[in-house]
This record gives structure tokens, sequence and C-alpha cells, in this order.
């Protein structure tokens, strides 16, 4: 199953290379990761998303909160969180196929960031299944380039019970 | 009042309570030499780098206390590594310092640069590099911590050049916190109700105790537990000493090469209790029928520990020595109130009966029988050596024959196998304890991977034995050729082997040749006698195996017996 854990760690060079590290040297799966520093300067938050069975994913939990430099590991999986991705997509539009993937631009409320003759680069922020979904419906008009920024993700204020 | 960086450093080790650093000198630690003979700290001059690691290691695990080695840069550091990983497989604490190229040379490849922080991420429990001499005595007091407190292990400091030549005012921080950083060390006290209930229930239990009992000093709690409540213990190589070797309760080591009882007792048992141990493959043979009858209880400091190779039914995240005295507070009316040896009488007397069944034995053929030297060197002896051996035949026999009656006086790679750790570990056991047998049984080829501290031990006049059981082979290699490989003695026969007498000789030791039976017990106490560095050349039987044995991969009932 896919797990998305959000780990805070102290600010220090080396940090995302003993993390990263990690899951190679242990054969764990990293599907994406992403790091950014938090509104303390001293701490940075990062959120990875990874695939294992219950026992793989406890490993990895405890064997983050093993690093001399983590501070915390919360698997968010387990809780109600928003989660997010942002994306750009360079997809082919010749004239004729130019309104209809605007019209999907307009449909999935993402931004149109770059134009030319025969390219659009769509940006899109939202959440896995969103992200499929417009990537699914463009591909058919040749996606050229994508870059991904990877999950983030935090807990939901409120946990309430479904 | 200003110091430099190496001065800081000094007084920092002096504050440690370090005593004795290992080490070799070189370009980039050349500040820290200069300033060493203003320092209490005695520096023992190895012959190279790897010898310091291990001897720093020896140093720890006999005398419980953090083992120090200082190397230079570039090679100096890499030659640390196999000794680094050595001390994180096995959980020794060990501070290990290495000199680096001046801060503004850093990432350009200069003379002697390694990115040392970069290649040992991966074994050490931590590692720094100090970019400004004013984190310095911070970081090294972090150093010792993370290195003494919690699961033990290496830490890896990188001093680059100018730091130690850059001066600033000196003050020791007295407290070191780091908000990342908690160990668990007391038991979650409803756990430890909980396994109480287990064992005041158990019909046939049984203690599998590992290093972690050790390190935390818990051997007392541990031989209080077994014998009040009549318990048999087994335990794994790491594990040897914690519980007296000569106790009747005793079984032997389990797993590969452990005893017909031991591995018989884990698969029989109702309770195994694990203490300390991390359940490695050597221990477990095929993970899905180790102990198939059994509640497992698993105590260790470090959760990673738990649930990693095993499930387990309870786990207790703790100090094992507070665990077992918390167990202990809990069972103590019970140990008075109620007969336990009448209630595991049955599965004492079971456990016997595999005994009488498979002793621990060996075939006496024509030649010497390594196992018959081991046994010699534990009835000279009588438990009062510090033994640390190589790796592969030679230690297999230790652990199996040797009756090790107390913690500390085992030292042996266990997890990452390091051929070459045992001699220069028995310089480390020696330094912290001058006045102390120190014996490294050996093997032909072991010894041969770090033979050249012979020169490091002659130097500070350290009286270490080494006995070497010479096969002329890779023995563990060939003995698993031999059983699995169609006897294809690929590779492992040693041809072409020094004098080992004349070598010693060479280096200013004593060397004694063996090669018949009768001569062993009086050379041996001959050699122990001897206050100087001597190597014993015994010429064993060439194709003598460890047995039992338990092929990899398969369950601990399907052992290979003699």
């Amino acid at each position: 199953m896919r797990h998305i854990l959000s780990v805070t760690v102290e600010n220090e060079p080396g940090v995302l290379s003993r993390v990263a590290g990690l899951f190679s040297g242990r054969g764990f799966n990293i599907e994406s990761l992403n790091v950014g520093p938090t509104l303390d300067p001293g701490v940075s938050h990062m959120t990875i998303t990874t695939e294992g069975d219950e026992l793989i994913i406890e490993q990895i939990i405890k064997q983050l909160r093993k690093l001399v430099m983590v501070i915390k590991v919360v698997d968010l999986t387990t809780l109600k969180a928003v989660q997010r991705e942002m994306v750009l997509i360079k997809v082919s539009a010749e004239d004729s196929k130019r309104a209809e993937i605007l019209r999907i631009v307009d449909i999935f409320r993402c931004k149109v960031v770059d134009v030319s003759v025969d390219e659009l680069t769509i940006e899109i922020t939202g959440d896995q299944e969103k992200i499929s979904a417009l990537i699914s419906l463009l591909t058919r008009f040749g996606i050229k380039e994508t870059a991904r920024s990877g999950t983030v993700s935090l807990r939901r204020a409120m946990q309430l019970s479904s | 009042m200003e110091m430099t960086g190496a001065q800081i450093l000094l007084e920092c080790l002096k504050r440690e309570g370090v005593e004795v650093v290992f080490g070799f000198p070189g370009g980039a630690v050349i500040d820290i030499y200069h300033e060493l003979p203003n320092s209490p700290i005695k520096h023992i001059l190895v012959r190279h780098e790897q010898g310091a690691i291990h001897a720093a290691d020896g140093y720890a695990r006999a005398s419980g206390s953090v083992g120090v080695c200082l190397v230079t840069s570039g090679p100096g550091a890499t030659n640390t590594v196999t000794g680094i990983a050595t001390a994180y497989m096995d959980s020794i604490p060990v501070v290990i310092l290495t000199g680096q190229v001046p801060t503004k040379l850093i990432g350009n490849d200069a003379f002697q640069e390694v990115d040392i922080v970069g290649i040992t991420r991966p074994c050490t429990k931590h590692n720094y590099l100090v970019k400004d001499v004013r984190d310095l005595a911070h970081v090294v007091r972090q150093a010792f911590y993370l290195a003494r407190s919690g699961r033990p292990g290496p830490v890896l400091v990188d001093l680059p050049k100018d730091v130690m030549q850059a001066k600033t005012a000196f003050k020791y921080p007295e407290d070191v916190s780091m908000r990342s950083y908690n160990p668990t060390y007391k038991p979650h006290i409803g756990q430890v109700r909980k396994v109480a209930q287990l064992i005041k229930k158990a019909e046939r239990p049984l203690i599998y105790s590992g290093g972690g009992v050790i390190s935390s000093k818990g051997h007392e709690e541990l031989t209080w537990l077994a014998r009040k409540l009549s318990i048999p213990v087994t335990s794994t190589l790491m594990g040897l000493g914690a519980f007296p070797g000569d106790d009747p309760l005793w079984l032997g080591m389990l797993g590969m090469h452990g005893t017909y009882t031991a591995n018989m007792a884990v698969s029989n048992a109702d309770l195994v209790l694990a203490v300390g141990a991390r359940f490695d493959d050597r221990v477990t043979g095929k993970v899905s029928t180790f102990a198939p009858k059994a509640t497992l209880v698993h105590i260790d400091i470090d959760p990673t520990s738990i649930q990693k190779n095993v499930s387990v039914h309870v786990p207790l995240v703790s100090d094992c020595k507070l665990a077992l005295a918390a167990l202990k507070k809990d069972l103590e009316q019970a140990a008075e109130e109620l007969d336990w040896a009448a209630k595991h009488k049955a599965w004492i007397k079971q456990v016997k009966a595999w005994n009488k069944e498979h002793p621990l034995t060996y075939k006496e053929g024509t030649g010497i029988s390594p196992q018959y030297v081991v046994e010699t060197i534990g009835e000279l002896t009588k438990g009062k050596a510090i033994i640390t051996t190589e790796v592969g035949q030679n230690q297999m026999w230790a652990a199996q024959f040797l009756k090790i009656t107390k913690p500390n006086t085992f030292l042996s790679s266990g997890g990452l196998g390091t051929m070459g750790y045992g001699f220069p570990a028995a310089i480390g056991a020696q330094m912290a304890f001058p006045g102390a047998l120190v014996i490294d049984i050996a093997g032909d080829g072991s010894i041969q991977m770090n033979i050249q501290e012979l020169a490091t031990a002659v130097c500070h006049n350290l009286p270490v034995k080494i006995v070497i059981l010479n096969n002329g082979y890779l023995g563990m290699v060939r003995q698993w050729q031999e059983l699995f490989y169609q006897k294809n003695y690929c590779e492992t026969c040693m041809e072409a082997q020094p004098d080992f007498v004349k070598l010693a000789e060479a280096y200013g030791a004593a060397g004694f040749r063996v090669t018949e039976k009768k001569d062993v017990a009086p050379v041996l106490k001959k050699a122990f006698k001897l206050k100087q560095t001597v190597i014993v050349d015994v010429r064993v039987e060439r194709e003598a195996n460890v047995y039992p044995m338990i092929p990899a991969g398969a369950s601990l009932t399907e052992m290979l017996l003699v």
C-alpha cells in the first residue's frame, strides 16, 4: 500500500542524503521525496511517499526515527490529510486541438503557463487522482514533457471520523 | 582563554575520560599530534589504521567504555571503514577522529581528500564534519554521548586541518540535549507485567540472550532470572559471557553452529524470551520455522530490531538491564513462593536428555584436533583470560568449546564477521587490562589480515598471545566447499604460508610451533607465562569441520552433527 510520511528533520547539511541513503541502503522504495524549510530555520519538512506492506512501513518509520537528525515521523496515511502535487505538463497543441485542450484545462481548473505555436504548458495542482485523470486525458494529444514536484502533505486540523 | 582546535579536542577527550587513543599520524592531523605530548592521553601507534579502529573496538568491548581512534584524512580515514562497520554491526561505542583537508579545499579533490562523512554514513550511528572551531567542543561532547547512550555504536568526527589550527575560547558544554535523540531506557510497566505473567504460565520457557545484555551490564539480572526461575539459557555469539558458561542451565550458543540442545530447545519451547538479541539469520535459520511453538517476547533498546526479521508477540522497548530488573521486581515474590525447579522439571529433564543424546563433541583423528586446542586453552585459563577471536572455524570452535563465564571477556566480530579483527582487538583489550591474560584464537588465514600489528604489540610490550589453529586452509569456506560444493576447494588452500615462528621472532616476539598433541598443553602453558607477545603456531588437522552445522536457510532442527 502507498503511504505518505511526514518527516520533520534538523535543517543540517547531509540530512537529505541520510534519509535517501536509508531507503536505498535498506532496499526500501521511494516514490517521491519532497523537502523544504519550515518557518523555523533550524527545521526542515519532508514528505515521503513510499510503498510496502505493513511490516516494511513499520520498519521504514522506525528506521527514520532512529536517524539522529530526525525529530518526528508521522504516517499521514492513517490520518485525514491534505495532499497536493504540482505538475507542469508540456503538451502538443496544433490549432485543431487547441480548443479542446483549453476546455479540459478549464474543467480541471488548471492554468496555461506557457504557449507556443504548437505547444501548451499546463500547470496543475491537486491530489494524485486529479493529476492522473488530467494526464490520461492529455495523453492522446501527445505529452512532450512533465515535471513533478512530488507529493506534499499536511494533516487536517480537524480529524473527523468518517 | 583562547585555545586551538587541536588543544580543544584533546581537552575534550580528557574530560570524556579517555585514557588511550589508537592512531596513526598524517598531514591533516599533525596539529593534533603536535599537542599530544602536552596531554595526559596515551597514544598507541598502530601499523595500519584498520588496526587502530579494531584496537579501539576491542578496548571498548573489554572495558565497557568508549574506544577512540585517531587517523589522518583520505587513505587514513578509508582504512578505518571495515572496523567502523564491524563496530556498527555489533553496537560497540567507538569515536573515530579523522583528519580532513582544510575547509577551503573541501570538494576540490585535494591531496588526501575523501568524503569520509559520506562514505561512513551507512555504517556509523552518526557522523559530523566540524566546519567551525566554535562548534568543536559541542560536537565532540555529542559524539561521545551518542556513542555510549541508547544502542551504542561508532560515531565519526571529521576534523579539517584549519579547524584544528583556528583559535577560540574553550567552553566545555556540561549538558548534552538533542531534541531529535531520546532513546527509551525505561520499560513500559504494563508490558513488563505481561511478560511476567507469560513467564509464570510457561511450561517450557527459554532465554535467548544477546550482546545487548552485555552492553547494558544486565548480566546479573539475567542470571538471577534464569537461576531463580529455573529457565535454561542460550545465547548468540555476541551474548557469550552474560550467563555463566559453566552453569547447569547453560545450553550453549544457538543457531548455525549452535548446540543440538540449544537449537532443539528453541524449537520446542513454549516461551522464548529474547533479550538484547536481534534474530540474525545466523541464529534463526529458516525464519518461518523459528521457535514454532513459542510465544516470543523481545526486549531491545532499539525499536528497529523489533519485528525486523521475526514477528514477535510481546515487544518491550527498553534498556535490557532495566527491563530485566523490572521483571525481577515483578517476579521476586513469585520466585520465593513457588518451587520453580519442580515446575520446570520435565522441561529441564528434556533439555538434559538432548544434551546427552548429542553433546558438543568432536572426532579425534590422528593429528591435533583444533577443538582440543581450544579446550586446553579453556582448562589452562579457567575463565580468567580475555579471549578474542578471528573469524571462521577458529571463532566457532572458540565459541563452542570455551566456557565463557564473565561478560566482556569474549571479543569477536559477530555481525560483520571481520577477518583480521581478533589480534588488534586483543591489543585494545590488553591496553584496557594490562595485567590480564589476553589470547587471540586465530586461523592461519585471518591472522595474516592484520599481522603487521605484531610491531605495535611488541613496541608497547603488550603480552598478547596469538594461538593459530593452523590448518593451511581458509577453513570455513573449505568446509562449505566440502559439504555443499562437491569438494571444489577453489582458492581456499593457503599455499606459501609464512613461517609464523620466524615471523614472530622477526618482529621481536616469541614464537612456538606445536605439531604433536602431547605438546599442546605444555607449550601453551609456557607461552601464557611469558611476559611478551607470543605466537603459538599449532598445526591442527587440516580437514576438521565445525559441527553441529545448519546449512544456510534450513531450519534449526535440520542439523548436521559430528
